[in-house]
C-alpha cells in the first residue's frame, strides 16, 4: 500500500469524510438487510439529534461524555501511548466525584462543593491510569493490555463497593444515596432560563464548559508547553528523545496522568450531571468510543469536539431509533459506531492509494491543460 | 470431609466446563500472536460465534450445522482482522476493539431482525444442543475410589466440546513445536525479515495463524450457546475472550502453560460461583468480586515482572511491508 504522500487538506479532510462515508454505506447496507430503508433511518436520526424538542440538548449532553473520553485517548497518543483504560479511569473518576460528595454534600454549598468534586474526579482517574503508566515506564509492561485489565479490575471494585460499604441502606439496588441538592451540575435549560431564554428541558449541564475548558487546556498544554513539546517529542521517538537528555519515565507518567484526569473528569456530566447518585456502569462504553472520537479527530482537541459532536448526534439519534423502528435499536447504532472506529482507525489510510492517484489525475490533466 | 470433598469434586467438574472457552479462545490466541498479529478481539470473535451457532442450530435443528456457522463466523471476522492487519498494515489493536464492539453490536442488531426476542435467541430443544458424552468404561470405574471417582464424575459426561477443548492443547503444541508450518509461524512474529528472505510469505503465513484463531473462537463461541447453554444471551461472552488473552500471557505464549492458566482462571470464576454470599470460616463473606478480579490482577502483576518475565513475541504488532 504504498502510495506518494497526500497534501494535509486531503490528509486531515477529505480521508477522515471518506471513512465516514463508507462506514455509513456499509451500516445503510447492513439496515437494509434487516429489512428497514436506510434513508428513513438516517432522516429519523438527524431528526432526533437536532430537531425534536429537547434532541440538540441530549446530544450536547453526550457530546460532552465523549469529549472528555476523546481527549483522554488523544493525549496519550501524542506520546504514542494507547490508553484502552479511559473506561475504567472514568469509572474510578465517578468514584472520586461520589466519595468527594457523599462526604461533603450536607454541609459545603454548592459553589464549593461541585468543583471539589470535579477536582476529586480527576484525581481519582488520573490515579487509575497512574499505575498502568509508572508500570509502564518503569517495568516495560504493555500499556495496552493492563488498562483493559484495569478496565476489569475498576468494574469488579465498583460492583463490590455499590453493592457493599457504599450501597445505600435499606435499599435491595447496588447504588448510593442520592446527591444533595448542591451537588448537582447546574442544567443548562436553568441556566437560559435565568437569563430569560426558554429552552426544552435536557440532562445537558454545565459540564460541556469544563469539557471545552479541557480542549482548550490540551491544547495549550500539548502545543504550548515544554512538556507538550517533550510529550511529542518522545511520541515520535523515544530513542531520540532519551538521547536529547529528556526524561521519559517522568514524561510517560505524567502523560497517563493527564488522559486518566482528562477521562475521570466524565463524572462531572455523567454523575454529576445527571443520575445524582453513583450508579454501576454509568460509563456505558464511553471510554472505548473515545478512541473513535479520537482517531477521527486526528488527535486535535478541534477534532476531538467535532467528532465527540458526531458521535453525540449518533448516540441521541440512535436513542431515536429505538421508538421509530420495530428492528432498529441503538445497538445499530453501535454498529455505526464500530464501522466508524473500523474505517478511520484500523483502515485508515485504505482510500490513501486511490485518493493519491486520483490526485496525480487530477494534476496531470490540469498539467497537460495548460 | 466427606461433604468437602463432594463441594470439591463439584467444583473441579464446573472448572473444567468454565474453563472450556478459555481453552479454545486461548489456543486462538497463541496461534495469532505467535504469529505477530495481536488479538484483542477475541472477545468479539467468540461472541459472534455463539451467535451465529445458537441461531443456525435454531433454524436448522441441527447443533452441528450450527457448529459450522460459528466456525465460519468466527473465520470472517478473522479474516476482517487479517486484511485491516495485515495487508491494510492498520492498527491492531483498533481492529481488534472494533470487532468485539461490531460483534457486540451486529450480535444484538441481528438477533432482534430474526427473532424479535431482545436480541437472544429462542432456548433450544435438546436435540439442538451438542451432545454430552460419556467416556468409555466411566459406569464401570465408578466404584474405584479416588481415580474412579475422579474419571467418572469430574471427566466423564461433559459436552463433547470439552474433550475437543482439551485436545486442541496437543494439537496446538504438535502444530506449533513439530511441523514445518508451526516452525515458520514462529519465526513470523519473531524475525519475519528472516522468513521472507527464506522464500515463505509472511502475509501468507499471516493469514493462516489468524484464521486459525477464527476457527478456535468459533468453536468457542459455540460451547457457550449450544452446548454448555442452550441459546445465545446478549453480551454471553461476559469478558472470556479478556480473560484468554490473559491466560495466553500468563502462559507465555505456549500451549501447556496457557491451558493451566485457564484451568486456573476456570477454578477460580467456578469457585466465585460456588461461594457466592457464603461465609467462609475465618475471612468472613467469601470475596467472590475479588476472585472474579483476581486474573486481571494477576496478569498485571505478571507483566511487571515481579512473578517471571512475559516477554511477547518480538515483532508483534509490527505490521510486515510486503516485499517487493
Amino acid at each position: 500500500m504504498n502510495h506518494p504522500p497526500l497534501p494535509a487538506w486531503a490528509d486531515l479532510g477529505l480521508l477522515p469524510l471518506l471513512n465516514i462515508l463508507a462506514a455509513f454505506v456499509v451500516s445503510g447496507l447492513i439496515i437494509a438487510a434487516i429489512g428497514e430503508n436506510p434513508l428513513n433511518a438516517l432522516v429519523v436520526m438527524m431528526k432526533g439529534a437536532f430537531v425534536y424538542k429537547g434532541g440538540l440538548g441530549y446530544t450536547l449532553y453526550y457530546t460532552t461524555n465523549f469529549i472528555f473520553t476523546g481527549l483522554a485517548v488523544a493525549v496519550a497518543f501524542h506520546a504514542a501511548m494507547f490508553n484502552i483504560g479511559g473506561e475504567g479511569q472514568a469509572y474510578i473518576g465517578g468514584l472520586g466525584a461520589g466519595l468527594a460528595v457523599l462526604v461533603a454534600d450536607q454541609f459545603l454549598p454548592g459553589i464549593l462543593l461541585i468543583p471539589f468534586a470535579v477536582i476529586f474526579s480527576a484525581l481519582f482517574g488520573a490515579a487509575w491510569a497512574f499505575i498502568p503508566g509508572w508500570l509502564q515506564a518503569t517495568r516495560g509492561s504493555h500499556i495496552v493490555i493492563t488498562t483493559i485489565m484495569f478496565n476489569f479490575i475498576a468494574a469488579s471494585l465498583m460492583v463490590s463497593l455499590l453493592a457493599g460499604p457504599l450501597m445505600r441502606s435499606g435499599q435491595g439496588a447496588p447504588e448510593t444515596r442520592p446527591f444533595a441538592e448542591a451537588a448537582k451540575m447546574p442544567y443548562v435549560h436553568d441556566m437560559l432560563a435565568a437569563v430569560g431564554i426558554e429552552t426544552a428541558r435536557s440532562p445537558l449541564n454545565a459540564s460541556l464548559l469544563i469539557a471545552l475548558g479541557a480542549a482548550v487546556l490540551v491544547w495549550f498544554v500539548v502545543w504550548r508547553t515544554r512538556f507538550g513539546y517533550a510529550l511529542r517529542a518522545m511520541g515520535a521517538s523515544p530513542g531520540a528523545a532519551e538521547y536529547a537528555g529528556m526524561n521519559t519515565v517522568r514524561i510517560t507518567v505524567l502523560t497517563l496522568l493527564l488522559s486518566g484526569g482528562l477521562a475521570g473528569l466524565m463524572a462531572s456530566n455523567a454523575v454529576l450531571g445527571e443520575p445524582h447518585k453513583l450508579v454501576l456502569n454509568f460509563t456505558g462504553g464511553y471510554g472505548f468510543t473515545g478512541i473513535a472520537v479520537a482517531l477521527m479527530g486526528r488527535n486535535h482537541p478541534v477534532g476531538v469536539v467535532l467528532a465527540a459532536l458526531l458521535f453525540g448526534a449518533l448516540t441521541q439519534g440512535g436513542t431515536e431509533l429505538d421508538f421509530e423502528f420495530q428492528t432498529i435499536t441503538r445497538e445499530t447504532v453501535q454498529v455505526v459506531q464500530g464501522l466508524i472506529i473500523l474505517f478511520s482507525g484500523a483502515l485508515a489510510y485504505l482510500f490513501a492509494p486511490a485518493v493519491a492517484r486520483a490526485l496525480a489525475l487530477i494534476a496531470a490533466r490540469r498539467g497537460a491543460a495548460a | 470431609m466427606s461433604e468437602f470433598l463432594f463441594q470439591l469434586a463439584l467444583t473441579f467438574d464446573a472448572t473444567l466446563r468454565v474453563a472450556t472457552p478459555l481453552i479454545l479462545a486461548g489456543m486462538a490466541g497463541i496461534f495469532s500472536e505467535r504469529s505477530g498479529v495481536i488479538d484483542i478481539g477475541l472477545e468479539g470473535k467468540i461472541l459472534a460465534g455463539a451467535f451465529s451457532a445458537a441461531a443456525v442450530a435454531h433454524l436448522t435443528g441441527s447443533p452441528w450445522i450450527g457448529l459450522l456457522a460459528a466456525i465460519a463466523t468466527s473465520m470472517l471476522l478473522a479474516l476482517l482482522h487479517g486484511f485491516a492487519c495485515i495487508t491494510a498494515r492498520g492498527n491492531q489493536v483498533i481492529s481488534g476493539l472494533a470487532i468485539n464492539i461490531l460483534a457486540s453490536a451486529l450480535t444484538v442488531t441481528v438477533g432482534i431482525a430474526l427473532f424479535r426476542r431482545g436480541g437472544g435467541t429462542p432456548s433450544l430443544a435438546p436435540d439442538e444442543r451438542l451432545p454430552a458424552i460419556d467416556l468409555p468404561f466411566a459406569d464401570a470405574l465408578s466404584g474405584v475410589p479416588l481415580i474412579g471417582a475422579l474419571y467418572s464424575e469430574i471427566l466423564s459426561g461433559h459436552r463433547i466440546l470439552v474433550y475437543v477443548a482439551l485436545l486442541a492443547v496437543p494439537l496446538t503444541a504438535w502444530l506449533l513445536y513439530r511441523t514445518r508450518f508451526g516452525l515458520r509461524l514462529r519465526a513470523v512474529g519473531e524475525s519475519p525479515e528472516a522468513v521472507d528472505s527464506a522464500g515463505v510469505s509472511v502475509h501468507l503465513m499471516r493469514y493462516k495463524a489468524v484464521l486459525l484463531a477464527g476457527v478456535f473462537t468459533g468453536v468457542a463461541g459455540a460451547y457457550l450457546s449450544i452446548a454448555h447453554g442452550g441459546e445465545f444471551g446478549r453480551e454471553m461472552s461476559a469478558g472470556k475472550g479478556y480473560i484468554a488473552l490473559a491466560a495466553v500471557i500468563f502462559g507465555k505464549w505456549r500451549p501447556v502453560p496457557t491451558l493451566f492458566a485457564c484451568l486456573l482462571f476456570g477454578f477460580l470464576g467456578a469457585a466465585a460461583d460456588r461461594l457466592q454470599g457464603r461465609e467462609l470460616p475465618l475471612i468472613g463473606a467469601a470475596p467472590t468480586d475479588l476472585m472474579i478480579a483476581l486474573p486481571y490482577i494477576l496478569t498485571v502483576v505478571l507483566l511487571a515482572g515481579f512473578i517471571g518475565k512475559a516477554t511477547p513475541p518480538r515483532d508483534i504488532g509490527e505490521p510486515y511491508p510486503k516485499s517487493k
